[in-house]
């Protein structure tokens, strides 16, 4: 069960889309899995034969249990077919029978918990209900679909409290005059239908992709004690869902794409995260977030960096004011831009490069 | 009909039964009483005193020391058309009878091809705890409860020590009423409009979320004194009355337990092929994903019932016993 947030702790396993024997490639998408925010749909990342599916449909399980196992090509069959049932007989062999009650183990497998994870403290050690209601996560037995705003609610609060709680954030804000991008932007729309014009925030995530390039250290991971810049910039864009929270998926080597790919890119993101469908790529890789309030009247966001990355960065509203420019005041399209940033992985100099690699950018649109 | 049930009153368990046996007396010239020192001497535990003068030698028998005779004098008057109430002092001598019992009560119906009901009724004392030993304390009613054929009622409570009796009669098979020596000087308030009782379903006298504690005649009151001792550590029991012993009403304790998840059983009984040894086979068959631990049995000693209070006290369950058993079944020791 791969992690695919923050403070992800468990996930249902929905369906398989393979079966055992079944040939699969990297990046083949061979389940789907409910996480508290969405139905997330699993890549594979090895090559080889579906040797055995671990997890039954409709399981719970923690993260990092094993789902499956590939088998790789040339490699003969190693691991018996045996299903991970916490309740079932366990190998001979290997693992002791774990003591414990009837009304434990039934309580266990419900909530998909296995019974060696827990610790007894009945007579000789033994299971009891109690033990097993310890050991359930604080997310509720019944989270699944139906309990799903409330499930989101908390998995949100777990992740900005860790953030807050962890990272030293460090807030840079500042204002780009936006006339250029806007009549580039307009040029460019002008020439298209409806359906393949570039919303206005194609370019602004087109900057923060090319001033990423400049300013390295905002994009990547916070791991360990230490900074793990990324190699691509995988860019995850908070996108608010209808029936309320938000989830931040990820437009995956956006440093590739070019504004028109982004959009289709972008398009295709906040469609699936509304509908459902999101990969599991998608929900974990994310290196940078970007978050745009603007549409809703928001002048400045300052953001709450999504841990493990190491910055944010926000759009608030584009406003019309005056702007002083080479001794002259005219009234310019003016956009309020702020970095939230981790100070443990980067200095504010190094933020105020980047803000201002983005203003360069976005002043010279014919490069994005 | 009775004259002195104008409104609640207190009573004892011993004159709720004499009441019953008038009541029964007074609405049906078919009934009559018969056993060993019922008339005269008024019954060896009290239970008939003045019955003898309020109806006559005919309907209230004093009969001859032995029990196979009398109850099959018994059977003989049921099958004759008759109400019969048979007194057997105490359990104990009931083995003298169980030829009579066993062999002939519970299986006329059955042998008969469904021709001869046999409607008797069979009182009989029961337990220990009064200090006379080893022949007249034992509690053999799980044994009987082993019979089909017959029912067997274990009355606990004043209202049931009053009402089950009528019902019984009503039962046009044999019917055995074991009545706890322990209880007759029990003392409470009986309903103006007591009567008649089911003598087909298990109560619960306490309810409660922890454990359930199933018992039966006098070690009910102690599971109850128990319960309450508990509750002052913050553990709730419920308590479950099983009232009738054969055929047993298992739903009521499967539920509760089901609720509790816990299942202690207090039986006054030798714990080896106990009713609690049935009761638990139920819970097993019944509730057995519900169990939280491992259901648990309090019975009396397997010796015979020793003399010497202190011995019989130890012999036999006692409050202390079921506090600390049950201490440690929720509290995850047991």
């Amino acid at each position: 069960m791969p992690s695919l947030g923050a403070d992800m702790t468990a996930g249902i396993l929905v369906k398989w889309l393979v079966k055992p024997g079944d040939l699969v490639k990297k990046r083949d998408i061979i389940a789907v899995v409910e996480t508290d925010k969405a139905a997330i749909e699993i890549e594979v990342y090895e090559t080889g034969v579906i040797e055995a599916l671990l997890v039954e449909p409709g399981r719970k399980v923690p993260v990092g249990t094993v789902l499956a196992v590939i088998r790789s090509k040339g490699k003969p069959q190693t691991i018996k077919t045996k299903l991970a049932d916490s309740s079932a007989a366990p190998s001979p062999a290997s693992a002791p029978r774990i003591k414990a009650s009837p009304y434990a183990r039934r309580l266990a497998a419900e909530s998909a918990l296995p019974l060696a994870d827990i610790n007894g403290s009945g007579p000789d050690g033994a299971v009891t209900a109690a033990d097993v209601s310890r050991a359930i996560p604080p997310l509720p037995a019944q989270s699944g679909s139906t309990d799903q705003p409330t499930a989101m609610r908390r998995a949100i609060a777990a992740a900005m409290t860790r953030s807050k709680r962890e990272i030293p954030h460090y807030y840079l804000q500042t204002k780009v005059e936006l006339s250029r991008t806007s009549h580039w932007l307009s040029a460019i729309n002008g020439q298209r239908p409806i359906s393949q014009r570039l919303l206005p925030v194609i370019p602004l995530i087109r900057a923060v992709v090319l001033a990423l390039a400049e300013v390295p250290e905002l994009n990547g991971h916070w791991r360990d004690d230490r900074l793990v810049p990324a190699e691509a910039v995988h860019l995850g864009f908070a996108v608010s869902l209808r029936r309320g929270g938000l989830i931040a998926p990820a437009i995956l080597n956006a440093e590739d794409k070019t504004p028109e790919q982004l959009m289709t890119a972008l398009g295709d993101l906040i469609n699936r995260a509304r509908k459902g469908g999101l990969r599991s790529s998608e929900i974990s890789d994310a290196t940078i977030s970007v978050t745009s309030l603007g549409e809703l009247g928001v002048e400045t966001v300052y953001g709450v960096i999504y841990p493990p990355q190491v910055a944010l960065i926000g759009f608030g509203k584009t406003i019309e004011q005056p702007w002083a420019e080479n001794g002259m005041l005219g009234v310019r399209p003016v956009l309020s831009v702020t970095l939230a940033a981790d100070h443990r992985a980067s200095d504010g100099h190094r933020g105020a490069q980047f803000l201002d690699a983005l203003n360069h950018f976005l002043q010279e649109p014919e490069k994005l | 009909m009775m004259s002195d049930t104008e409104k609640a009153r207190k009573i004892t368990y011993r004159e709720a039964i004499r009441e019953a046996i008038r009541d029964a007396m007074h609405r049906d010239d078919r009934v009559f009483l018969m056993g060993e020192d019922v008339g005269r001497y008024g019954g060896c535990f009290a239970v008939t005193k003045g019955l003898l003068e309020e109806f006559g030698r005919e309907r209230i028998r004093d009969t001859p020391l032995s029990e196979s005779a009398f109850v099959g004098a018994g059977i003989g008057a049921a099958l004759g058309g008759m109400r019969p109430i048979v007194e057997i002092m105490t359990i104990n001598f009931s083995l003298l009878a169980a030829d009579q019992i066993i062999n002939n009560a519970a299986t006329y119906l059955h042998m008969s091809g469904g021709q001869f009901n046999v409607p008797l009724v069979i009182r009989s004392a029961t337990g220990g705890g009064r200090q006379l030993a080893a022949q007249h304390s034992h509690s053999l009613e799980g044994w009987y409860a082993h019979i089909p054929g017959i029912k067997v009622l274990s009355p606990a409570t004043i209202e049931d020590a009053r009402g089950m009796l009528w019902t019984a009669l009503e039962d046009p098979d044999p019917v055995l009423i074991f009545e706890n020596t322990g209880l007759y000087n029990l003392e409470g308030t009986l309903a103006a409009d007591a009567g008649a009782v089911d003598i087909d379903q298990a109560r619960i006298r306490r309810a409660g979320r922890d454990i359930t504690i199933i018992s039966y005649s006098a070690s009910l009151h102690k599971s109850l004194a128990a319960a309450e001792l508990l509750a002052g550590e913050g553990i709730e029991a419920e308590v479950v009355d099983l009232r009738t012993l054969r055929p047993l009403d298992e739903a009521p304790f499967l539920e509760s337990v089901a609720k509790t998840h816990r299942a202690l059983i207090v039986d006054e009984g030798w714990r080896s092929g106990s009713l609690a040894a049935e009761v638990s086979a139920r819970i097993m068959e019944g509730a057995f994903y519900e169990l939280d631990c491992p259901v648990a049995r309090l019975c009396s000693a397997e010796v015979p019932m020793p003399y010497a209070r202190h011995l019989e006290e130890a012999a036999l369950p006692q409050v202390e016993g079921i506090v600390n058993l049950v201490r440690n079944m929720v509290r995850g020791n047991g």
